[in-house]
């Protein structure tokens, strides 16, 4: 009996001490969440308050990461099923321009912030997140590595049947990425317009073309 | 033979990459231990001290009696245990917002012109400086935010929403850079704000003086720039959505040590 009587106490403190922590529950803490949000922010410049608007993926991400569980199976199968349909192809079917170009789009990071104008070329950010030439040491390490990125998947020529598969994969993870992962980080360089298609071809090459740094 | 051959080329090109990162990190370290050598920081701190002493506004008073949290007058250790419900405003506070009050009830300041003031510019200088010395006054203290008031647990809640917020144009949310151990963007280290990231590092580092643009940047004006980079609107000065941020990143730091003011690239 006297032993028992400690782990009862100890019982009773947590669970104090769990109702204490839990002092809002989460439907209530979402809806102070958005009347703080709804209160706290200003448009400025070109970032509208629109932007707080979440699309359907982003809401269930988002609400999945506050949780700490990942998304249901058949919840993230649905959103990357939403995406990979916003996918647009290229226009003329050539999904590859020119590397030298692509590079200096991964380089830049600019765009889209409330200090940019709306006409302002938009770059890729590409530089931030992922190692992708050899030769620009100073890489984010956010995203994967993507040196070698061609050459270690075989595309020896772009243009062929045997790299058809990852040329298009490619292009669809450029422009949705999260119609092949429903929260991944990237974000949707298409589909949110913050690259044209033009742009999205030189990143390809970049990528791609067994003549880009990348691929030495 | 060409296989053995093949399985050194990689592990020899593995191992020299390792070394490239390395000399990569070291650089960074070296460059950063430079910085500490005298820090601009402190001669915002010594304006801000006198800020502090000095009669002014139409009350013409000094803030030696500001309640910081601690009791009127206490600044001493005040840093480390905010954001902080009060209960004279029925609100949760951070540094700035709680000067900023202080500035209206004991100075006469006009609230609503102080919020509207451009960053660094009239009296947000004077609130930058002071949060700078109030911060100072709490150096190698650890981090203790607390959650014993029901609005300090509820702003927790939603500051964690807000972390995981995903939206605008990039989907970013402060998670996508800062929920993870040992990343960079470029080069620079981002630290995971979801736990207690290490002394003097995260939310016990700010307010922060900045070498490249050689400003001095209090919490409020570091989210500002955070929400910038995020391609969100602008979040207004002291709203409670920054004030939530920072008693999130405020309370999972517990423990880690201030080195506010510190020294950045």
């Amino acid at each position: 009996m006297k032993k028992i009587i400690p782990f009862a106490l100890v019982g009773a403190t947590l669970v104090l001490a769990g109702c204490m922590s839990t002092s809002i529950s989460s439907a209530d803490a979402d809806k102070l969440t958005a009347e703080i949000t709804a209160n706290s922010f200003q448009s400025k410049g070109i970032a509208k308050v629109e932007r707080l608007q979440q699309d359907e993926a982003n809401r269930l991400c988002s609400a999945a990461n506050v949780a700490g569980k990942p998304l249901a199976a058949d919840v993230a199968a649905a959103i990357e099923a939403a995406q990979l349909k916003t996918i647009q192809w290229p226009t003329d079917g050539k999904f590859l321009g020119d590397h030298a170009k692509g590079e200096k789009i991964a380089q830049s990071g600019k765009g889209l912030t409330w200090k940019d104008k709306a006409d302002r070329v938009n770059g890729g950010n590409c530089y931030n997140c992922h190692q992708i030439s050899k030769e620009e040491v100073s890489y984010g390490t956010l995203g994967p590595s993507l040196y070698n990125y061609g050459k270690l998947r075989g595309v020896t020529d772009p243009n062929s049947p045997a790299a058809k598969a990852v040329v298009e994969y490619t292009w669809g993870k450029l422009w949705n990425a999260r119609a092949y992962n429903a929260c991944s980080n990237m974000p949707r360089v298409g589909h949110n317009g913050i690259l044209t298609e033009a742009q999205i071809k030189d990143v390809m090459a970049l990528l791609l073309d067994p003549q880009s740094p990348v691929n030495q | 033979m060409k296989r053995k051959l093949a399985l050194v080329a990689v592990l020899a090109s593995s191992v020299m990459g390792l070394a490239h990162a390395n000399d990569v990190e070291a650089g960074i370290a070296q460059y950063r231990e430079m910085l500490q050598d005298g820090n601009p920081a402190e001669l915002f701190e010594m304006s801000g001290e006198e800020l502090w002493t000095t009669p002014r506004g139409p009350k013409n008073a000094t803030m030696e009696k500001c309640d910081l949290g601690k009791g009127p007058g206490v600044v001493a250790a005040a840093f480390v245990e905010l954001p902080r419900y009060f209960a004279d405003t029925g609100r949760v506070q951070d540094l700035e917002s709680r000067i900023v009050t202080c500035m209206v009830s004991l100075q006469g300041f006009d609230e609503a012109k102080i919020l509207k003031t451009g960053y660094a510019k009239g009296e947000q200088a004077n609130v930058r400086d002071m949060a700078t010395y109030v911060a100072g006054a709490s150096r190698e203290l650890k981090i203790n935010v607390p959650q014993d008031h029901q609005k300090e647990r509820e702003m927790y809640e939603v500051g964690k929403r807000l972390f995981f917020m995903r939206s605008g144009p990039h989907d970013f949310a402060c998670a996508t850079c800062h929920a993870e151990d040992n990343k960079r963007i470029r080069l620079q280290g981002l630290p995971n704000l979801t736990g207690n990231p290490g002394d003097g590092i995260g939310f016990a580092a700010w307010p922060a003086y900045r070498v490249g643009n050689g400003q001095m940047w209090p919490m409020q004006k570091r989210l500002n720039d955070c929400y910038r980079q995020q391609r969100f609107p602008e979040p207004k000065f002291a709203s409670d959505a920054t004030i939530a941020l920072g008693v999130y990143m405020g309370v999972n730091a517990k423990d880690a040590k201030s080195i506010a003011p510190a020294i950045k690239r």
